[in-house]
């Protein structure tokens, strides 16, 4: 376990592949890791109606959804024996195609961080309040809900 | 008492507003609802879930100040 503070989770705008890039390569000094395993949530431009999401906007209740992350990233810390974890999910507008939500586990052994990446990100999905209002190409919108 | 309550996602679109500070006397987070509901028609229908300070609490939960949030269903990831 550790007991570090809730991080603040959330960046705004879309995750970018050189933040992913740059986030792999600063693991290399970490020797003692065998495996990593990354999950890239992205939107997807979505046919409703005969109308296209061209984008989710994405709001959170954002201490209660970090305090939830900490929650799920300490349950994973006691659960699987993994050598670090980041989380970042994205705030405000992400473009179809885009990145909003990047998980990145590493441990000794591959076996663990499969478990370990699926349990964190049906964690998310399920108890982080976030909160995403699908844009349409004709700015019409609904709201999205995770099942 | 004072509460804040927080409104987020389709639930804005009921209430027009993120958050507001209302003067209450009632005991249960269901009174609360219910002044709510008078309030904003159109949040009786809505679903969702309420914290109480950050945690999920049932609706006879006992209102203990501070901070009431009413939350749609997730979206995240």
């Amino acid at each position: 376990m550790t007991n570090k503070k809730p991080k603040n989770v959330f960046r705004q705008g879309a995750i970018s592949s050189e933040f992913i890039g740059d986030s792999i390569a600063k693991h290399q000094t970490k020797t003692s890791i065998g495996a990593h395993n990354i999950f890239l949530g992205q939107v997807r431009a979505d046919e409703i109606d005969g109308k296209t999401v061209s984008a989710i906007e994405y709001t959170a209740y954002e201490d209660m959804a970090n305090a939830k992350f900490h929650e799920i990233r300490e349950a994973a810390f006691a659960k699987f024996n993994l050598t670090c974890m980041h989380i970042y999910h994205s705030l405000g507008t992400v473009k179809a195609g885009e990145i909003c939500l990047f998980v990145f586990v590493s441990s000794p052994r591959r076996k663990v961080v499969f478990e370990a990446l699926e349990f964190i990100v049906e964690a998310i999905k399920s108890e982080v309040p976030v909160f995403g209002k699908e844009v349409f190409e004709d700015n019409t919108h609904q709201w999205k809900v995770n099942n | 008492m004072t509460i804040t309550i927080k409104y987020f996602g389709l639930l804005t679109e009921a209430t027009q507003c993120h958050e507001e500070s209302i003067n209450f006397s009632g005991v249960l987070v269901s009174e609360l609802l219910e002044n709510l509901f008078s309030k904003y028609p159109a949040l009786k229908h809505k679903n969702f879930q309420v914290a109480q300070n950050q945690v999920l609490v049932p609706v006879n939960t006992k209102l203990s100040g501070n901070e009431i949030a009413l939350l749609p269903p997730y979206a995240g990831g």
